[in-house]
């Protein structure tokens, strides 16, 4: 059925892969009918496509440096654009994103600005400049532009901090969606994401997460974008919600105050009863319209951060050439586009469904013991991600009485809204995919990082490429299994998290990596005291407002960022500026980067 | 100026026009929240700041990146730094 080289298949081989998951659907919405329990459904969706994944890692294997690092630098334009949007989507995106839009609106939205504009300043500032470059990690390019151990080594630290946070994030995520869907306990459902997450990239690094990349975003669209629809054409809201949802947006505003929102306040001891974590489900849009800076603060750390997150960055390493590495980014984006413009929608119907007396779905103004009866809420308020209590003890469930966790907004919303349960499971398999996409390229760009630019740059330049690459798997699996032990003590929920790898990831890299382009008389002293005065201002600023200090300018700790990096910066431009410009070798190879045509500035093997 | 010099004003140039048009609908509107929610502009009947932060700024930054990488390539076909295969 296939012939020739693989890569000349790709359309083929992912139309034939989607076109099976599609009947696949259908297969368990016929084994719904016939009676198929849910439970056996959800393990179903999430068994199978785990297994595809692994299948896929395992076919690409590898043992060669540049397969294993940068997919043998042959991803095509838009693959890499699907690859990337699945790295870049992770269970924040899937399963928290529309949750903290529902509950914090407007404020939130923050989030969808700066996770998409954030490109803008990979494709204009940095991915295609570090492509011609050639380098296989993002300290690779740091150590080589600026010269120096110490520069190399303080890249990798940023990095390892950052992604780290981060793939606690994803680790947490996955084993939310595999406790839920497959019905095992929390601590332990986080090591099965984690040895899921590493059979997709143990063997073939980089080559295997790519491949597995694009498949895991064809599942995680599909299943974000079928509910959505289904959802607002079942409503009536609208056949093409993105573009007819006004009036649904209106209503809910109308719903909110007609419940009585802000004027009803729970008081201090029925709060204590509320289990940790959970929020109830609406809070005024208005207040962050008043504080433009408090949206705007939020959007730019996230942009700054997006541009210097290195597992985004080295899926630019990867395609054929600058100019694809250019348009990739474009290619990536609109991947995303597709999935965040939806997320408001989602939350909106979701609300909509939950509140609006109107809807068989609504179960505001119900009574309490009607709504501790259906199904749905039994098995959410299991999972720890639901709660109802009667406050008032008037016997009907009162906009204030119920509460809600973030992560649940997506997963449970197809089982709220009604629709069979193939849709949640369905559902379930996007968020392990979106989890699982972003954790694979995390771990593997710590490991990366820790395996070439620490074990063969510095400790052992000599050791052959076989030996190398054992390193990296070694690394690799240690450092999955300490994030994993991170997840399952649950310190900071899924956003949060991510919202810190961003800051922390802004703080080091962000300026160093842009100056190293765009600066010829950076040099490495600059450099070192940029990324790491950088870190540490950044995370001093956390730790101090996370222990009670007032903070100035606004500055929260979801914005840190923006102390670390303007420290960063300073300290960057003064050190520079007081001591030795670089050499003519280096200034030399800034002009080299500058130039797309031409060989890359490190040799294609290294 | 050398032909190298001449291609990186050209780019950087570029590069200014781009993150111009990137302040405008990530930061600069946000500005005028208040303002934009008040409007009597409302695309689609959303609320002008609802619709920039979930599509309008979001589409137009897909545009932008392929705008800046068309018109990238053709300031370095130009200098004749087009990449050839297999470089």
């Amino acid at each position: 059925m296939i012939k020739g080289k693989f890569i000349d298949n790709l359309p083929k081989v992912y139309g034939i892969y989607t076109g099976g998951f599609l009947v696949f659907i259908i297969l368990m919405a016929i084994a719904e009918q016939a009676g198929m329990s849910a439970k056996l459904i959800g393990i179903f969706f999430v068994a199978f496509t785990v297994f595809i994944y692994a299948f896929i890692g395992w076919l690409s294997r590898t043992m060669q440096a540049d397969a294993y690092y940068v997919a043998g630098r042959q991803v095509p334009t838009v693959f890499n654009g699907m690859a990337t949007a699945a790295d870049w989507m992770s269970g924040a995106s899937f399963v928290a994103m529309a949750g903290g839009i529902y509950f914090k609106g407007y404020g939130y939205m923050a989030l969808l600005v700066g996770w998409t504009g954030g490109y803008v300043l990979v494709a204009s500032l940095l991915a295609p400049y570090l492509r011609k470059f050639g380098c296989y990690t993002v300290p690779d390019f740091i150590g080589t532009r600026y010269g120096g151990n110490l520069a190399r080594l303080s890249a990798v630290l940023v990095l390892t901090v950052a992604s780290f946070t981060y793939v606690t994030a994803q680790i947490n995520a996955t084993g939310t969606i595999a406790s839920v869907a497959l019905d095992i306990p929390f601590g332990i459902a986080v090591y099965v994401g984690l040895a899921s997450i590493l059979m997709c990239s143990m063997l073939g690094g980089m080559r295997a997460v790519t491949w597995t990349q694009v498949a895991q975003y064809i599942v995680l669209i599909i299943a974000y974008l079928l509910p959505v629809f289904w959802i607002s054409n079942k409503m009536g809201a609208g056949f093409f919600p993105h573009f007819m949802l006004a009036d649904e947006v209106a209503r809910i505003a109308e719903l909110e105050s007609q419940f009585g929102l802000g004027s009803v306040k729970n008081s201090a001891a029925d709060l204590a009863s509320v289990p940790k974590g959970l929020a109830g489900i609406t809070k005024a849009h208005s207040e962050v319209n008043t504080t433009p800076w408090k949206f705007i603060s939020l959007a730019v750390c996230m942009m700054a951060g997006t541009a210097s997150l290195p597992h985004v960055m080295m899926r630019y390493f990867t395609t054929p050439s600058v100019k694809t590495a250019r348009r990739s980014v474009g290619w990536s984006l609109f991947f995303i586009f597709l999935l965040y413009s939806s997320a408001p929608m989602l939350a909106t119907l979701s609300k909509l469904s939950l509140m609006d007396p109107n809807l068989s779905t609504g179960i505001i103004g119900k009574s309490i013991s009607d709504v501790q009866a259906l199904d749905w809420y039994q098995n959410w308020n299991q999972a720890n991600l639901m709660f109802v209590s009667d406050f008032n003890g008037n016997g009907t469930l009162e906009l204030n009485e119920f509460f809600m966790g973030g992560k649940a907004v997506v997963l449970a919303t197809p089982e709220i809204a009604g629709l069979p349960y193939v849709i949640s499971g369905l559902v379930a398999a996007g968020g392990m995919a979106a989890a699982m996409s972003t954790a694979d390229g995390l771990v593997l760009a710590i490991s990366n990082a820790l395996s070439h630019d620490i074990y063969y740059k510095i400790i052992n330049p000599k050791a052959e490429t076989a030996k190398r690459l054992i390193v990296a798997r070694v690394l690799l699996f240690l450092i999955g299994f300490a994030g994993a032990s991170i997840a399952a003590l649950e310190i900071q929920g899924i956003l949060g998290s991510v919202i810190w790898a961003f800051d922390f990831a802004m703080s080091g890299l962000f300026f160093p990596l842009v100056l190293g382009v765009w600066w010829k008389r950076a040099n490495a002293q600059g450099a070192v005291a940029g990324m790491l005065l950088g870190l540490i201002s950044g995370t001093a600023y956390l730790i101090w407002v996370r222990n009670g200090g007032a903070g100035f300018w606004g500055v929260t700790q979801l914005t840190f960022g923006i102390v670390g990096s303007l420290v960063s910066l300073v300290s960057m431009v003064i050190v520079s500026l007081i001591t030795k410009a670089p050499d003519a070798a280096t200034q030399r190879m800034v002009d080299e980067v500058r130039v797309p045509s031409g060989k890359t500035v490190l040799a294609k093997s290294h | 100026m050398s032909k190298q010099a001449q291609h990186w004003e050209k780019t950087r140039n570029h590069l200014f026009v781009t993150l111009a048009i990137w302040f405008v609908f990530s930061i600069g509107i946000f500005f005028f929240g208040a303002e934009m929610e008040a409007s009597n502009f409302r695309p689609l009947g959303y609320p002008l700041s609802y619709y920039m932060t979930c599509q309008g700024s979001l589409g137009i930054f897909v545009i932008l990146i392929f705008w800046f990488a068309n018109r990238q390539e053709k300031i370095d076909e130009e200098f004749g730094y087009t990449e050839r295969e297999g470089d």
